[in-house]
Order: C-alpha cells, then sequence, then structure tokens
C-alpha cells in the first residue's frame, strides 16, 4: 500500500522541516535574545546602545569603510578580468574561468597564511600597516567570488548589442557606460553580495595581519566568548536587517529590470 | 596594442592570486622558516605534517566532518529539490525562500544563530558533535539545492511519465530515471558542500567540541602561537591541498570536456 500512496512532493517534507527548525528557528530565537535582557524581559535597551554607543557605531563605520573599499576593489579587479575572458579572444574561456576560480577551493585561513607571508617579507612588520593588509588578504580571499557571477552575466550578454553600439558611432568607453555596465548590473548585484558581507563581517582575516581593530563579525566573536548572549543577538539581528533590506533593495532593482523586458 | 593589454591584466591577476601559494610550496620544500632565506632541500615539513599525531588527528577529522556533512546534505539537498519541484507554486516559493537565507547571510551569523538556539535555548551537548554536523548541514545543504534544481528544470519530464506509463513504480522511476539525469547536479552539489564545509571557520568555531579541531581553527590557533615547526608544516598542507583541487578540477574538466566531445559527436 505504502507505494501507491508515495508522491514525489513528499521527499521536500525532510528539508522543509530542517529549514524550518535549522534555518528559521535559530534566527527567531537570535531575534528573542537581541530584544531581551539578561532576565529575559522585552527591551530594546541593546538595540539602542548599539545605536548610542561611541564604539559600536565606530566599529560599524569601519566594517563599512573596510567592505566598501574592498567590494570597490574587488570589482575593479574582476570586471576587466571577467570582460577579457568572456569576450576576449581567448579560446576555451570556461576552463580559463576554472584557473581564476580555482583559489576558492582551497581553504581561506591557508591561502591568508600563504599572502601573509609573503607581505611579512615585503613589510618587514605587519603590524604597522594593519588597514591596508586587511584590505590586501579580503580581496585576495573575495576576488573569485566576484570573478565568477560576473562572468556569467557577461558571457550572456549579447555581442551584436556590443557591435551595434560600435556600428552607430559610439566609443569603447560609451558602449561600456551605456551599453555593457547596464546589462551587467545582475552580475554586479551578485558579485556585489558576495563581497560585500563577508568583508563586514569575517573577522578571522583581520586576526591573521594582527589587526586588532574591530568588524562587526568581531563584535558577535567576543560576545561570543563572554558568553553575553544578548548583546551578541543584537549584532546578529542589524547584519540581519541589513542583509534584509540589501535584498529587498536589490530584488527591487532587478525585478524592475524584469518587468522592462516584458 | 589591444591584446597586449588584455594579457598584461589577465596575467597579473593571475600572479596576484597564485604567487603567494606557490612561492609557499617552494618554500615548503626548505628548511627555511622564513621565506626569502633559501637553505638547503628538505621535506621534513612533509614528514612533520604526515607523522605528528596532533595535525593527523585534525586532517583526519577535518575530512571525516567534511565528509559527512556532504552526504547528509546530499541526501536533503537532492531530495529537497526533488520534492519542491513537483510541489506547489507557494511551497516551492517558501521552500525557496528558506533556501536563500544561508546562501546570502554571512557565515557568523548563521553559526552564531545556530549556536544560540541549539547551545544556549535547547541545552545540546556540543561534544557530540551532532549540533557541528547539523550547523554545517544548515549551510551545506542550501548550495546542493542551488545545483541540483537548474538539471530538474533542463530535465526532460515525458520520461519519467513514459516509465510510469510502462509499469513502474514511482520509486522506481525515481531511481532509474530522475536520479541518472540530475546526477551532475548531485555531483557538483556534492563538492561544493565538502569544500564550504573544508572551509568553514565560523560555524565550527561556535559548535565544535573544545578538544576538536577543522583545519581553519587549527590554522589561526596555529598562527597565533609560536611553533615554528607547525607553522611549516601547515606550508606542507598549504601545497598538498593546492596540489588536490588542482587535480580534481582538472580531472572533473576533462570529463566534462570528454563527455561534451562525445554528445557532438
Amino acid at each position: 500500500m505504502n507505494k501507491v500512496t508515495f508522491d514525489r512532493k513528499q521527499l521536500a517534507v525532510p528539508y522543509f522541516i530542517y529549514l524550518v527548525l535549522f534555518v528559521v528557528m535559530p534566527l527567531l530565537v537570535v531575534l528573542y535574545y537581541g530584544f531581551t535582557d539578561a532576565e529575559g524581559h522585552l527591551s530594546c535597551r541593546n538595540f539602542a546602545e548599539f545605536f548610542t554607543n561611541g564604539k559600536t557605531m565606530g566599529t560599524l563605520v569601519y566594517s563599512l569603510v573596510i567592505a566598501v573599499v574592498v567590494t570597490a576593489i574587488c570589482l575593479l579587479l574582476a570586471y576587466p578580468v571577467a570582460y577579457i575572458l568572456a569576450k576576449g579572444s581567448y579560446a576555451r574561456k570556461h576552463a580559463f574561468l576554472m584557473v581564476f576560480v580555482l583559489p576558492m577551493w582551497i581553504n581561506f585561513t591557508l591561502r591568508i597564511t600563504a599572502l601573509k607571508e609573503i607581505l611579512t617579507v615585503l613589510e618587514g612588520n605587519l603590524a604597522y600597516h594593519p588597514f591596508m593588509n586587511t584590505v590586501i588578504c579580503m580581496v585576495y580571499d573575495f576576488l573569485p567570488f566576484m570573478i565568477m557571477p560576473l562572468f556569467n552575466a557577461l558571457t550572456k550578454l549579447d555581442k551584436s548589442m556590443i557591435e551595434a553600439g560600435h556600428d552607430l558611432g559610439a566609443t569603447f568607453p560609451q558602449v561600456l557606460l551605456k551599453v555593457i555596465l547596464p546589462l551587467s548590473v545582475p552580475g554586479i548585484i551578485s558579485g556585489v553580495t558576495m563581497v560585500f558581507l563577508p568583508a563586514m563581517t569575517n573577522y578571522v582575516v583581520l586576526d591573521m595581519v594582527y589587526n586588532s581593530t574591530y568588524i562587526m563579525g568581531s563584535l558577535i566573536g567576543s560576545y561570543f566568548n563572554s558568553y553575553d548572549w544578548n548583546n551578541g543577538s543584537i549584532i546578529s539581528a542589524i547584519l540581519l536587517m541589513l542583509i534584509g533590506f540589501f535584498t529587498v533593495f536589490t530584488d527591487k532593482v532587478i525585478l524592475g529590470k524584469e518587468e522592462e523586458r516584458i | 596594442m589591444k591584446k597586449y593589454g588584455q594579457h598584461i591584466i589577465i596575467w597579473l591577476v593571475l600572479a596576484f592570486l597564485y604567487l603567494p601559494i606557490l612561492i609557499l610550496t617552494f618554500y615548503s620544500f626548505t628548511g627555511s622558516a622564513m621565506i626569502g632565506s633559501v637553505r638547503e632541500f628538505s621535506v621534513k615539513n612533509y614528514v612533520t605534517l604526515f607523522t605528528e599525531p596532533e595535525l593527523l588527528e585534525m586532517m583526519f577529522g577535518t575530512l571525516s566532518l567534511a565528509i559527512i556533512v556532504a552526504v547528509v546534505s546530499v541526501l536533503l539537498g537532492t531530495a529537497g529539490a526533488v520534492g519542491a519541484f513537483y510541489s506547489r507554486k507557494g511551497i516551492r516559493r517558501t521552500i525557496e525562500i528558506f533556501n536563500e537565507v544561508p546562501v546570502v547571510n554571512a557565515d557568523v551569523v548563521t553559526g552564531f544563530s545556530i549556536c544560540i538556539f541549539m547551545i544556549v535555548l535547547l541545552h545540546m551537548d556540543k561534544d557530540t558533535y551532532i549540533p557541528l554536523v547539523i550547523a554545517q548541514t544548515a549551510l551545506c545543504t542550501p548550495f546542493v539545492y542551488l545545483c541540483v534544481m537548474p538539471r530538474l528544470k533542463m530535465m526532460d519530464n515525458s520520461l519519467y511519465e513514459a516509465a510510469l506509463d510502462l509499469g513502474c513504480d514511482p520509486v522506481h522511476a525515481l531511481k532509474k530515471v530522475v536520479i541518472p539525469q540530475i546526477m551532475p547536479g548531485i555531483v557538483s552539489g556534492f563538492m561544493t558542500a565538502v569544500t564550504l564545509s573544508l572551509d568553514d571557520y565560523f560555524i565550527a568555531t561556535y559548535l565544535k567540541p573544545a578538544t576538536f579541531d577543522t583545519i581553519s581553527t587549527y590554522v589561526v590557533n596555529a598562527t597565533r602561537g609560536a611553533q615554528t615547526d607547525i607553522k611549516t608544516a601547515l606550508w606542507a598542507l598549504s601545497a598538498v591541498m593546492f596540489v588536490a583541487v588542482v587535480a580534481v578540477v582538472a580531472g572533473a574538466n576533462i570529463r566534462a570536456g570528454k563527455e561534451e566531445g562525445s554528445v557532438r559527436v
């Protein structure tokens, strides 16, 4: 009888339960802990304190600065590479792309150790340039994550669009600004999503290059070490809100584009 | 001239990505503890890497964890994707939204939130490894789902119907018709899950037993310490991992190339 009642839909049940239990529940619990105090009373004190305390606001600003700089450099490096691979004269472009994303598969702490040894030889003491070293290491770590979505967006781009632009008398910079960039916006967005948030939160990179300034992730790490669940949760909650805003905002941008096409 | 510009950009970025690893690989074969001071050729780093019990235990632990997590993720994610594919639009949409959460979320937040839920609220014991496996699976399964779903969309649905018409029961039709067609997605999902688990630092820190170390947590602790032997043995580990990744990627590419070729012929 069992076989008769089997339906392919039912295969989704275990994963659905898993998602609810271990993805949705933890987020709700974090929101609960973030908005209660140590005695379990509802309060917005942690939330308000984050935005009024000079130290935590400084951390937020510092991580935003790092994330903006790292994302910008990744974009500036990855865009030409992705464009040349996708539209240039290289044969077997997918195999070539693999060469660029291959480092992504090696453990990131080992890769940063390698870069760190090189930087130590070049600079003598890493402690003199904490900000610069952090940015270099993060770019090194995240660059493949930027190249891949850009390459995917640019390969899909119809070459005749670019040729049409040239035929109509546009120079390369004009074609780039008016044709190529607008058409690769979805790739840029997913690349930025892949890089921006890790750059705000991956505090291991800072630890490894002896940068003792905190970013948002370091706050969670230090609250975890001092068993301060409520404050750790509020930082997580704030990051979640940031991701939420970003996702809704980019969805609107992409959806807007899709409506135009229809 | 334009060609030269292209080559320069490509090779500069490649140098940035590969030189550190290559230089470290070179120095892992010397007795030197510092890059720049060449000494004699030596394999002592490799001897340490494969004889020191602490290092062996760490590598074995990391690899076992990655494989367990990847197997669980593949089972959950593949079944989830197949089920969602045939479910009502609303249910599929809900699964897809939940599925997206660990993908876009910061690993720190994923790890911390699961830690709060399982350890702080439910008082689960970290030493059982269960929280660690559950949490890494929560990170990896969405990627398996994302690898399998496109294959399902590409699949020719009439084959499954044909199997049923020919008297096959749904379970067998799934095994003999659907699974082989989505196999490439399952394989790349498995590989992605293994790498994510091997790469993970944050989930491991928040949920691992105190005495257990993964490559990531071990390397971060070792960079804080001053043990030169361990430090240079980790150079050897980088080299080993680099060669292994190159071999796997090259192997997969050659196989994919052959399959493409045979289809074209």
